[in-house]
């Protein structure tokens, strides 16, 4: 369990990243943190492992404060992926990328080269064990990254923006193995500006603006709701957006996924063709 | 971080109004009087006569960061000279030695600030522009200005890099000097690929704009003096030349740190 409590952050250069922002995320949940650009979402997941301590207020991982644990100590339980996989890859081979973590948390041979195999054929890189991760794809590198976090199997799953740079299918694969993960009992935490994606999956939303949570809640509802998305500078997707335009015709406007949408649209071109 | 010391910061004060090449040279005219005395006084002097500078060019707080950065260097070579003066002058701390450790800490950080200003008050554009009329080829202007540029983009990457790999297990302070070594090799191979990457991209970038199309180019800006900036060459040049007298001609009173015992 994560629970963030009053939680500001300042940066040494002066700027008040977050100020005043609690937060809790129970195991086993699947959360989306969405909001502008600059309104703390980073920030906030670098809290999470314990790269960045509270300038004030507390976050505690399972109960334990996170300014008495070391970073490697948290991690073990809250495995952290990053935005950019260049950040990252410095192995000669992919397999002694994902490999790496696992060295350093001190696991034996045996295991460590059944979770490199596991988490290689999980993200469908098995074929590219042997090469080096600098000639990969951007789509493939970041893959790698979260091969190397997945391998040692953390209970909490942090995303930061993992549809960037992910063809149509790729990103369809991401989701099953979000879903599939967070199935298997995992907290799935992503930050995300794709608003598609997020329709898709339905997670708990928590809406984020100038270092605040400003809603959370079902995906349905949160975007949904015109003003509250307007506020975090995000648009709402699709289908909601569409659905809005069609309020007059339908009774049941707050739609989010494709399959609700479709039988609702029938019914309607139904009803109008019986009229007619 | 002591490095934002150094990055310019734009806004409209006198010192940034400077010729970059007139500041350059009084950078340089500090530096040499610096080296030129190593008695106490003058040198804190020298130190006092930039704070009201640090003032006029609203950079305080990004110049004390970078005296705080440096304050680390500047207790090690206080020590070492104390350690010196010990041992030369027959295992005894003398009030000459103490002395002379604190003049050369203080003309180190005198050194530090004189750079720091002048980094923090020139745009490295005006960097660039002034190599240019010492007629350096263009390229390398360029290359210059682009390095300065960079550093303060390289020192975010590597701590993103950090970041990365302590949240990967990596402890960097645990272990062997040996072991700690070589555990920034995941840090440093990151960032190395990540710069020539960059260097690459951006190259392709430039010439997709023309770069060295032509080999005389035209500038939007042009570096001109105007005569306030004569005056402000001149008076330093008067104050280096002063110095340079008061060195030779003139007894500078000795000020001694007497011994806390």
């Amino acid at each position: 369990m994560i629970d963030v409590k009053d939680l500001y952050f300042k940066y040494p250069s002066g700027i008040e990243a977050l100020r005043g922002l609690n937060l809790r995320i129970d195991d086993g949940e699947f959360v989306a943190i969405m909001g502008e650009n600059g309104a703390g979402k980073t920030t906030l997941i670098k809290h999470l492992n314990g790269i960045f301590k509270p300038s004030k207020g507390d976050i505690y991982i399972d109960d334990v404060d996170t300014r008495d644990s070391t970073i490697a100590e948290i991690s073990k339980k809250v495995g952290l992926v990053f935005q950019n996989p260049d950040h990252q890859l410095f192995s000669e081979t992919v397999e002694e990328e994902v490999a790496f973590a696992l060295k350093n948390f001190g696991y034996s041979e045996e295991v460590i080269d059944m979770r490199v195999t596991w988490a290689l054929n999980l993200l469908n890189l098995e074929s590219h064990r042997n090469e080096s991760p600098f000639i990969l794809s951007g789509g493939e590198r970041k893959r790698v990254a979260l091969a190397a976090i997945l391998a040692w199997n953390p209970k909490v799953i942090v995303l930061d923006e993992p549809t960037i740079g992910q063809d149509y299918e790729q990103k369809e694969r991401l989701r099953q193995l979000i879903i599939q993960l967070n199935s298997q009992g995992r907290t799935v935490i992503m930050v995300t500006h794709d608003v598609e994606f997020v329709a898709d999956c339905e997670p708990r939303v928590v809406l984020m603006s100038k270092g605040k949570v400003i809603a959370d809640g079902p995906a349905l509802e949160i975007l949904t709701d015109f003003e509250i998305t307007n506020r975090a500078s995000i648009l709402v997707p699709q289908i909601p957006s569409l659905m809005d335009h069609l309020k007059d015709v339908c009774a049941i406007h707050k739609i989010l996924n494709y399959h609700d949408a479709k039988n609702v649209l029938l019914e309607i071109a139904r009803v109008g063709q019986r009229k007619s | 971080m002591a490095l934002e010391g150094l990055k310019f910061k734009q806004i409209y004060s006198p010192i940034h109004k400077i010729d970059p090449r007139v500041k350059f040279v009084i950078s340089c005219i500090i530096f040499s009087v610096t080296l030129l005395y190593i008695e106490l006084i003058p040198l804190i002097l020298l130190f006092t006569i930039q704070v009201p500078l640090v003032y006029l060019a609203h950079v305080f707080k990004e110049w004390s960061r970078s005296i705080k950065g440096s304050l680390y260097l500047t207790i090690m070579i206080f020590f070492l000279n104390l350690i010196f003066g010990y041992f030369s002058s027959g295992y005894q701390i003398t009030s000459n030695a103490i002395t002379y450790a604190i003049a050369t800490s203080v003309r180190f950080l005198t050194l530090v600030s004189s750079f720091s200003i002048f980094f923090l008050t020139t745009s490295p554009d005006d960097l660039g522009l002034a190599l240019q009329r010492a007629r350096l080829p263009y390229a390398f202007c360029f290359a210059f200005t682009t390095a300065v540029r960079f550093v303060p983009v390289l020192a975010d990457e590597a701590q993103n890099i950090i970041d990365a790999q302590r949240s990967r297990g990596l402890e960097l302070d645990r272990g062997s000097f040996l072991s700690r070594v070589r555990k920034y090799i995941p840090i440093l191979i990151p960032l190395i690929v990540g710069a020539i990457r960059r260097s690459l991209e951006m190259a392709e970038a430039m010439e997709s704009r023309a770069f060295g199309a032509k080999d005389v180019r035209t500038n939007l800006y042009e570096l001109e003096m105007s005569g306030r900036d004569w005056m402000v060459l001149i008076i330093s040049l008067f104050a280096l030349l002063f110095s340079v007298y008061i060195r030779y001609y003139v007894t500078i009173p000795s000020f001694e740190i007497p011994i806390p015992i």
